[in-house]
This record gives structure tokens, C-alpha cells and sequence, in this order.
């Protein structure tokens, strides 16, 4: 009992630090985690937490709060969970509560205004980066098949107004759907007309 | 009731982000704006500053932000748990079927299908961003609307990011102050 609440006890600390200093987003701390757990811990052995990371990347959620459930749940099960993702959010709850509380401040003060309305665009420039290389990487594979899903989504969304929710769930049927069919012709080890209609592509 | 509400929202950003990071924004945006009116769009893209200054993810920021804004800290906490449970539910079964079966096919071509859809819809919400940005009244987009200084602060952070090893958090700042100079 003592050395589980010992291990709680650390996966709190660690957890509360990476999440209060990682910039950068949600595969920056993954990364950080397997440092801490992997090389300085030995706790978890390196392809299990590469498995681990695989998980929590495919996950829904925000990766961070991910990362934190999957190794608090490989360390300490169910308590581990919770105080992982205690520990995950508590830095980002305390720091945007207090922002929350001063933001009508900030904003009726004209030069901090003035500063946050130029930060739209460059916010506005940060997303269009990242989605650019995004982007590139889709059309890069050379699948017709994704790029369609690609700009038949974005019009979806963009200019059709239809709900996010409902494209990432046929997204998601359709990507099932894909698998079971791929499944099927690779089973019977004839290429169908879809195969060749694909490696035509 | 309120904090219901916030928690049934912010259960679905946690239950529909695919991909992590800027795949929360198309969902919060959906939720925060449009549905419910929580927030306006600037406040929101300035949420996605703020989120880009801070550590923490966007989605357990957004939800503490508008939690606390629409039902104090209470609030705060039904929305950022709702953010935080798909997480650990779907991960408690997913851990359980991946040590079993290792290679979850089934699942690794559904997400094959599902990231190009993820980027545009990243690139749809990222669209809003740049029309509240450039538009006095984002309602109305016309020619005369347009405020160029903001598209010049844009393309200069765009080149910035692409041709430099700028941070972003460092572009975004030069982009703060270059608008602060313009309205000398």
C-alpha cells in the first residue's frame, strides 16, 4: 500500500510538471513523457511505450490528457488514471482561470486590445502553416481517395455548414467500411476491379 | 441546466478530436459558437492565443475558459470534465483490446480514412480565424470590410513561419506588436 500510494505519488509530480512546462502541444509532451518514463524511470519498458504512444495518438482527446491515461493506467491501473489526468489539467485550469478573470481587463485596455487584435493574425498565420504542411502531407501520399475526402470535407464544412461531428463519423464509417472490404479481396487473393482501380491510382 | 450543458458539449469535443492539438478547434468552434453562443468569434480566436501562450492542451483550456466565464469555477469543472472522460474511457478499452490484439487494424484504417478529413477541418475552422481577423464584421464580407493592415500582419507572419525558424509564440508576439505600431 505504501509503495502503490508512492508511486501515485510520483506519477502526480511528473505529470504536473511535464504538463506545466511543455510548449508546444500535445506530441511535444508525449515525447517528454517517454523520456521521464522510459530512460530516466525505467518504469516502462521502450516498445511497450511506443505501443502506448500509438494509442494515445488514435485516441479521441487531447493528447496530452491521452498520454497521461495511458501511463498513469500502465503504472498504477485505475488510480493512476485519475491522478494522471488530475495532474494533466490542474496547470491549464489554474493558469486560465486566473487569464478568465482578467480578460474583460485586458481587453478594455487599448494597447493590450490593440496587441490581441494583431495576435488574430498571426494565430490566424500559425494555423494556416500548420495546416499547409498538413495538407502537402495528405496530397504527398498520392491517394486520390484522400484528397477527395479531404476537399469534399472542407467544403462541408466550410461552406455547406454541415456539423463537424457528422463528417468525422463518416469519415470514420467510411474508413471501416475500407478496411473490412481490403480485408475481404486480400483473403481471397484475387484482385478485384476496385484493387486495380486503386494501384491505377 | 448549465452544467450540464457545459459537460454534454465539451463530452462531445473530447469524444469527436481526433488527432489531438488543432483538431479540437473545427469541434470547439461548432460547440462554443455556434450552437450555444458562448463566446464570440473573436473572444474565441483570442482563446486560441491565449492557449498558444500557455501550456496545456486547446480543448482543457477552452473548456476551463468558457466554463468558468459562463458558471464560475464550478462550470469550469463540469466542462473540463466532460472534456477529459471520453479520454479515459475509450483509452481504458483501447489499452485492454491493443495488448490482446497489438495491431488494431480495423481501427488504423479508420483513422487512415479520417485524417484527411481531420486537416480540412482544421483548415475550415482556421478559415474562420482569418475571416474575423480580416473582416470588421465577419457576418458581412465584402471589399470594403476588409482591414489590410491585419492581412499585412498575416502574410508578413506567414513568411515569417515558412522561411524562418521563428516560434510561433514569437511570431504571434511581432504580429501583436506591429498592430500596437500601426494604431500609434
Amino acid at each position: 500500500m505504501g509503495e502503490k500510494r508512492k508511486i501515485l505519488f510520483q506519477i502526480f509530480i511528473s505529470t504536473l510538471y511535464l504538463s506545466a512546462f511543455t510548449f508546444g502541444g500535445g506530441y511535444v509532451i508525449v515525447t517528454l513523457m517517454k523520456k521521464k518514463f522510459v530512460d530516466q524511470y525505467h518504469w516502462i519498458e521502450e516498445k511497450e511505450m511506443l505501443d502506448l504512444i500509438a494509442i494515445a495518438e488514435s485516441a479521441p482527446g487531447a493528447i496530452a490528457v491521452n498520454g497521461a491515461v495511458v501511463v498513469g493506467y500502465k503504472l498504477a491501473g485505475a488510480a493512476g488514471v485519475v491522478t494522471a489526468v488530475v495532474a494533466t489539467i490542474l496547470p491549464p485550469f489554474v493558469i486560465l482561470s486566473l487569464i478568465s478573470v482578467f480578460y474583460d481587463v485586458f481587453r478594455e485596455n487599448v494597447l493590450i486590445s490593440q496587441m490581441l487584435t494583431g495576435m488574430q493574425a498571426g494565430v490566424g498565420a500559425v494555423i494556416a502553416s500548420v495546416t499547409y504542411d498538413m495538407a502537402v502531407g495528405v496530397v504527398q501520399e498520392k491517394r486520390i481517395f484522400s484528397i477527395i475526402i479531404m476537399g469534399v470535407s472542407f467544403a462541408a464544412a466550410s461552406f455547406f455548414g454541415v456539423n463537424v461531428i457528422y463528417v468525422i463519423l463518416a469519415c470514420l464509417a467510411l474508413g471501416i467500411f475500407q478496411t473490412i472490404l481490403n480485408k475481404g479481396i486480400h483473403k481471397n487473393g484475387h484482385p478485384t476491379r476496385m484493387d486495380e482501380r486503386r494501384a491505377g491510382l | 441546466m448549465i452544467y450540464m450543458q457545459l459537460f454534454l458539449s465539451f463530452l462531445q469535443i473530447g469524444l469527436f478530436s481526433f488527432g489531438g492539438g488543432y483538431a479540437a478547434l473545427p469541434l470547439i468552434e461548432n460547440q462554443v459558437i455556434t450552437l450555444h453562443h458562448w463566446m464570440t468569434a473573436p473572444e474565441f480566436t483570442d482563446l486560441i492565443t491565449i492557449s498558444q501562450m500557455t501550456p496545456g492542451p486547446i480543448a482543457v483550456n477552452s473548456a476551463t475558459f468558457v466554463g468558468i466565464r459562463i458558471a464560475g469555477i464550478p462550470g469550469a469543472v463540469a466542462a473540463t470534465s466532460g472534456c477529459v472522460l471520453p479520454s479515459c474511457i475509450i483509452i481504458f478499452i483501447l489499452a485492454g483490446l491493443y495488448l490482446r490484439y497489438r495491431n488494431g487494424c480495423l481501427l488504423n484504417g479508420a483513422l487512415t480514412a479520417l485524417r484527411p478529413a481531420v486537416v480540412a477541418m482544421i483548415a475550415s475552422a482556421g478559415l474562420s480565424v482569418l475571416l474575423t481577423a480580416f473582416f470588421r464584421d465577419s457576418q458581412k464580407i465584402n471589399l470594403a470590410g476588409i482591414q489590410w493592415e491585419m492581412v499585412l500582419i498575416f502574410i508578413f507572419c506567414f513568411v515569417l513561419l515558412r522561411k524562418t525558424k521563428c516560434s510561433p509564440v514569437m511570431v504571434m508576439l511581432l504580429a501583436g506588436a506591429v498592430k500596437v505600431l500601426f494604431s500609434l
